[in-house]
C-alpha cells in the first residue's frame, strides 16, 4: 500500500516521469533491445525475425500507401454493416428476451450455449448463402456480434430499475416508447459493452474470412504478403492493425461512458 | 401445475426449434429454398452417421482436444505464473496490466500467419496461437483473484507469522483458486475457439480441418453435419467447465 502512495505520491510531482512510466519505457526498450539483437545475431531466419529498421521502412511504406487505406476502408465498410446488422438483431432480440421471461427461459439458453462457439465454422455456409465478396464477410461479422450483444441486452434490462418501469407504465407508454425511453437510455452501459466486445468479435470473424477467401481488404493483405513471403510487411500491417483495434476499442469504451464505470 | 410452468419454456424452446427444421425441409421440398445452398435437414441428419465412421471424427476429436489441452496447460503455467509476478511487483502490474487488457481486445489471431512462417502447418502453429489468444483472462483474472484475498485472511497469515511463502500458498493462493479458474476457463475457451478456426483456415488438423474438406469436397449434408458436430462439441466444453466452476465457487 505504502508502495502504492509513494508512486501516486511521484505521479502528483512530475506527471511525465513517473516510476511506472520508467518501468514502461524499460520494457519497451527492453524489447526492442531484445528483437534486434535477435534479428543482427543470425541465430534466427533473417526474414522471421527481421531487423526494426526493415519493420519501420515497411511500416512507413504502408501507412504511405493508398492500397493500405482503400483496403482498410472495405474492411471498415464490412465491419461497419456486420456490426450495424447484427447489433440490430442483437438489440431487438436482446429486448424482447430481456422483457419477457417465458421467452427468455424458451430461447436464451440457446444464444448462451451458441455465444462462445468458434463462429468460423459457418464461413462455408456464409459462401454458399452469401457469395465470396463482401456478403459472407459481413454476414461473418453480424454473426459474431449479434451473441455478445443479445446477452449484454438482456443482462442489462434485467438490471434496470423497477421503478422506471413502473413509471413508463404509469405513463400507459406503448412498447416502442417503453423501448426507446426507458429501457435503452436507463441500459446505455450494457449496451455499450455488449457493442464493444461485439465490435471485437465482428472484426476478428471478419478479417478471418478475409485471410480465408477475399481479393481485398486487410485480411487479404495480411496472407498476401504470407504467401509472397514479405515478412517486414506482415509484421508492419499487424502492428497498425492491432493498433486501430486496441484504439477502436478504448473510443468505444470512452465515449460509452465505461471508463467513468470503471473509476467508480 | 408447477412442473407444467417449470418445463413450459423449455419444451416451448425445442419446438419452435424442431418447428424451423420442418418448416425449412418442406420450403426446400417444394423448391422455395434451393437445396443445392441449403441441404434438406433430414439429409444433415442422415449424414451424421456417415460422417462420425468414414471421417474418423474420433482421431480428428482427439487431436482437437489434444491441441486444446496442451494450450490449455501452456496457458495454466504461463498465465497464472505472470498473474503472480504481476501481482507481487506492484510496479510491473501498474506498467503492465493495462497492456494485457489492451491485448485481449486486439485481433492476435490475425498474426496465424507469422506462426505459419515460423512452425510451418502444423500443430505447433495452432496450440501457439490458442495459447497467446487465450492468455490475457488468464492473467487478469489471477490478478483480480490475488488482489480481491480479503483482508481479515491475510492477518490471520500474519498473526501466524507466515512466511511470505507460505502466506503465498497458504492464504493467497487458496483465495484466489475460483477466480483464476475462471480466467483458465476463459483461456479454455479462447483456446478452443482458436484451435478450431485455425484448423479451419490452415486446412491443418482435427474438427475445423474436417468442416474445410467437407466444405471444399461441396459435401453440403456433411459440411452442416461437421459444424452442427463441432457446436455440439463446443457446447459440452463450454457447459462441464461451467458446472466445474459452480463446484469450486460453492466449495469456497
Amino acid at each position: 500500500m505504502a508502495e502504492i502512495g509513494r508512486l501516486t505520491g511521484a505521479r502528483a510531482a512530475n506527471p511525465w516521469v513517473t516510476p511506472v512510466t520508467l518501468i514502461r519505457v524499460v520494457i519497451v526498450l527492453a524489447v526492442l533491445v531484445i528483437w534486434q539483437i535477435m534479428a543482427v545475431s543470425g541465430w534466427f531466419y533473417r526474414d522471421v525475425v527481421p531487423p526494426l529498421q526493415t519493420i519501420l521502412v515497411a511500416l512507413i511504406k504502408l501507412l504511405s500507401s493508398t492500397d493500405f487505406y482503400w483496403n482498410l476502408w472495405v474492411t471498415i465498410d464490412e465491419i461497419g454493416a456486420g456490426l450495424l446488422i447484427g447489433g440490430i438483431a442483437g438489440l431487438v432480440v436482446g429486448l424482447v428476451l430481456g422483457a419477457n421471461r417465458f421467452l427468455a427461459k424458451a430461447f436464451e439458453p440457446y444464444i448462451y450455449y451458441l455465444g462462445p462457439t468458434p463462429k468460423i465454422v459457418f464461413f462455408p455456409v456464409m459462401i454458399m448463402w452469401f457469395g465470396v465478396g463482401g456478403g459472407s464477410k459481413i454476414a461473418m461479422g453480424a454473426v459474431s456480434c449479434f451473441f455478445p450483444i443479445v446477452l449484454n441486452v438482456v443482462a442489462g434490462m434485467r438490471q434496470i430499475d423497477q421503478v422506471l418501469i413502473r413509471v413508463g407504465k404509469s405513463f400507459r407508454a406503448n412498447p416502442w416508447q417503453m423501448a426507446t425511453k426507458i429501457y435503452l437510455p436507463a441500459m446505455r452501459h450494457p449496451v455499450i459493452n455488449g457493442l464493444r466486445l461485439g465490435l471485437g468479435v465482428a472484426l476478428i470473424g471478419t478479417l478471418l474470412a478475409e485471410t480465408k477467401i477475399s481479393n481485398r481488404g486487410v485480411g487479404f493483405l495480411v496472407i498476401q504478403a504470407y504467401s509472397v513471403f514479405d515478412m517486414p510487411r506482415m509484421y508492419a500491417i499487424l502492428i497498425a492493425l492491432f493498433v486501430l483495434a486496441i484504439g477502436a476499442n478504448a473510443l468505444v469504451a470512452h465515449f460509452g461512458g465505461l471508463e467513468e464505470i470503471k473509476r467508480k | 401445475m408447477q412442473s407444467t410452468r417449470r418445463f413450459a419454456p423449455p419444451l416451448i424452446g425445442l419446438g419452435t426449434f424442431v418447428l424451423f427444421l420442418t418448416a425449412v425441409e418442406i420450403l426446400i421440398r417444394v423448391g422455395l429454398i434451393n437445396r443445392y445452398i441449403v441441404p434438406l435437414p433430414s439429409e444433415v441428419a442422415a449424414s451424421f452417421g456417415r460422417v462420425i465412421v468414414e471421417e474418423d471424427i474420433l482421431h480428428r476429436f482427439l487431436l482437437t482436444a489434444w491441441e486444446c489441452l496442451a494450450a490449455g496447460i501452456l496457458l495454466t503455467v504461463f498465465g497464472v505464473a505472470i498473474g503472480v509476478l504481476l501481482h507481487r511487483v506492484q510496479l510491473i502490474r501498474l506498467a503492465c496490466e493495462t497492456w494485457v487488457a489492451a491485448a485481449a481486445s486486439a485481433p492476435l489471431v490475425l498474426a496465424y500467419p507469422l506462426f505459419l512462417v515460423i512452425f510451418g502447418r502444423s500443430a505447433m502453429t495452432i496450440i501457439v496461437m490458442a495459447f497467446i489468444a487465450g492468455l490475457a483472462p488468464v492473467i487478469l483474472k489471477t490478478i483480480e483473484g490475488l488482489s480481491s484475498t480479503r483482508r481479515v485472511l491475510i492477518n490471520v497469515g500474519r498473526s501466524f507469522k507466515l512466511t511470505p511463502r507460505q502466506q503465498f500458498w497458504k492464504i493467497y493462493l487458496p483465495s484466489a483458486l475460483p477466480a483464476i479458474f475462471v480466467g483458465i476457463r476463459l483461456g479454455l475457451i479462447f483456446a478452443l475457439i482458436n484451435v478450431v478456426g485455425i484448423e479451419f483456415l490452415i486446412n491443418f488438423g482435427g474438427l475445423g480441418q474436417l468442416i474445410n474438406e467437407l466444405a471444399e469436397r461441396y459435401d453440403l449434408p456433411g459440411t452442416y453435419a461437421a459444424i452442427c458436430f463441432v457446436i455440439l462439441v463446443s457446447v459440452v466444453f463450454f457447459v462441464t467447465t461451467e458446472r466445474a466452476e459452480r463446484w469450486l465457487r460453492s466449495v469456497d
